[in-house]
């Protein structure tokens, strides 16, 4: 039994802790992408957007050669006495991050975008600060768009493969994700453990996306009410 | 340095537009900004509350809200929140995810106690907001949801009050709705108020001073009687020239159906068929056309309204054939628009004494 649920516990863990990180770092990049008018916002949307269209191999390759003995960030890890990031669960976080940066980054950057301007000016003229409008305004107005982006963060976090292999390997407990475990299952003709892992992923992405688009809907009328 | 009233001086570039201003207005009553779309009105209250950046001063009763570089020291200007103002949208700018009641507390909540001014119940009741508060912004009628934007932005006990054409997005009903609102406001309120409007009829109601604009500069201004009563007329009102003359009802004739209103200079009277009340006071517009002289007192003619005046200036007006008569009777001045031949014939001149036939005489609504 924790054969099967070994990975499907640390696929979960994976996306959650990718997916908490993710909202906390893409909300201010998204935020400054969505106002800013500086000519550095678009190779910055650019580089976000890069774990889009990059095979997630190039992604995993460069992660691989940087958190390596050799690369830059291996090298502090090791200065730090962190030892080496590759083949561990949290090398496996950070690149998840980066792999998943645009999944939550985009719905964010449209909610602020789509948010009317002049809500803010207003806020400014009933004595909020920035941040205060931030918080009162921003945030409450954008929820749709965070919605979206942790769901689709989450999701995607737990679709992923090539990055997975590239930077952590296959160490049960430690590294050895969902796919990575249908992948061997299917390698060693293991096909009945591989269906059920992959009918799992299957129903729950399905029931995923509908209960984001059937939030999303409500969340929209809500603001009618 | 002035300590009271409201000294702003901007100047600023929006692509092609410039605004180049130096006003020195009045600390209390309501000025309305008049102009054409695109004479800089909107701009200039944006600069006042800081919402648009300009290089400037601005000062409201002593408080310096912005200041221009002296010397060695630098210029300095407030961010919006931190000045005390309120402003009043054009379009609908209420928080669609937050209650009408919690729109009102938005501002109020973040005033600090010992500067409230305006208690949350008083604004309530003034604005007849009582049986909405509950209610989402979705849910309310276009005037409704200006009444409640005016009373959130009363709840921040402002020191002074911008109002960016409010009234502009609603219709008919709607305005009529809401300028009695405003009206008790400018007499019950200490708060100056700044008013944009490129509506003739609001600033005729509204207006206790007025500011004339026109491709980013003053043209004009003072206080709206005297505005009016120019005989280069830069209100641009043409056909429908005419002075506003601040009144108060003293006498109900019941069997004439008719009300005597007095003001600086005289008494007119006039007939109304609404609720009006002994010592209420109202505005009263006479326009020159309404308005015919003669070098003595004519009582065998249908004109009751005959006013002594002295005439104070004669002017001829862009088209040709008729001229512009400014006169005064007492302190108020009222304007006659005549033929040049009845102004050559009689031979008015400035100084002369005539009687003034007000054929008609309107409450300003």
């Amino acid at each position: 039994m924790d054969i099967y649920w070994e990975p499907v516990w640390l696929t979960l863990k994976l996306a959650g802790f990718t997916t908490a990180i993710l909202l906390v770092l893409g909300t201010p990049i998204a935020w400054w992408l969505a106002r800013s008018n500086h000519w550095i916002r678009q190779p910055v949307a650019a580089i976000v957007a890069l774990p889009l269209v990059l095979p997630p191999t190039v992604l995993g390759f460069y992660l691989l050669v940087l958190m390596g003995p050799k690369g830059m960030v291996g090298q502090l890890t090791e200065q730090l006495g962190l030892g080496l990031l590759p083949f561990t669960f949290e090398g496996l976080v950070i690149a998840s991050v980066i792999y998943s940066l645009p999944f939550t980054v985009q719905p964010l950057q449209n909610a602020f975008g789509s948010i009317n301007q002049q809500f803010l000016e207003v806020a400014s003229t009933l004595r909020a600060s920035p941040r205060d409008r931030f918080f009162s305004i921003v945030l409450p107005l954008a929820r749709p768009g965070f919605l979206t982006a942790g769901v689709l963060t989450f999701a995607h976090t737990i679709g992923e493969f090539g990055v997975v292999l590239m930077i952590g390997g296959n160490i049960p407990g430690e590294t050895k994700v969902l796919s990575v475990a249908i992948y061997d299952h299917v390698e060693s003709l293991e096909y009945t453990q591989a269906h059920w892992l992959a009918a799992g992923m299957v129903v729950f992405s399905f029931v995923v996306l509908v209960t984001l688009y059937s939030l999303n809907g409500r969340l929209q009328s809500g603001l009618v009410k | 340095m002035a300590t009271t009233g409201i000294q702003a001086r901007f100047a600023c570039s929006v692509g092609a537009f410039t605004l180049n201003v130096d006003l020195d207005l009045p600390g209390s009553g309501l000025t309305a900004l008049f102009g054409h779309s695109g004479c800089g009105k909107t701009t200039l209250l944006r600069c006042m509350a800081g919402l648009q950046a300009a290089d400037g001063v601005m000062r409201v009763n002593g408080d310096e809200w912005q200041s221009e570089s002296e010397g060695a020291s630098k210029s300095s200007s407030r961010p919006v929140h931190k000045r005390p103002l309120a402003y009043v949208f054009q379009e609908t700018s209420l928080f669609p995810h937050l209650s009408v009641k919690r729109n009102l507390m938005y501002g109020y909540r973040r005033i600090p106690q010992s500067e409230r001014q305006v208690s949350f119940d008083k604004a309530v009741e003034w604005l007849g907001l009582p049986h909405l508060l509950e209610r989402m912004p979705e849910k309310l009628s276009g005037g409704e949801r200006q009444r409640v934007a005016i009373a959130r932005a009363l709840l921040t006990s402002p020191k002074l009050l911008l109002l960016d054409e409010p009234l502009s997005a609603l219709d008919h009903n709607s305005k009529q709705e809401i300028m009695p609102y405003l009206e008790a406001l400018r007499d019950n309120l200490a708060i100056p108020m700044l008013y944009v409007s490129h509506s003739t009829a609001e600033v005729a109601r509204l207006a206790d001073h007025i500011v004339m604009m026109d491709k980013g500069r003053v043209v004009a201004q003072g206080p709206l009687q005297q505005i009016m009563a120019r005989t280069d007329q830069p209100f641009g009102l043409e056909e429908d020239a005419g002075v506003i003359i601040d009144a108060t009802l003293s006498e109900r004739d019941e069997r004439w159906h008719l009300w005597r209103a007095d003001f600086a200079g005289g008494h007119l009277w006039l007939r109304a068929d609404r609720g009006l009340a002994i010592g209420q006071h109202i505005r009263l517009q006479v326009l020159a056309r309404d308005i015919s002289l003669a070098l003595s007192k004519q009582t065998d003619q249908s004109i009751q309204n005959l006013l002594p005046a002295t005439v104070d200036e004669v002017a001829p007006e862009v088209s040709p054939g008729t001229s512009m008569v400014r006169l005064l009777a007492g302190r108020t001045p009222f304007l006659s628009r005549l033929t040049t031949r009845s102004v050559h014939t009689l031979a008015i001149e400035p100084g002369q004494q005539v009687w003034m036939q007000v054929k008609s005489v309107a409450i300003v609504d």
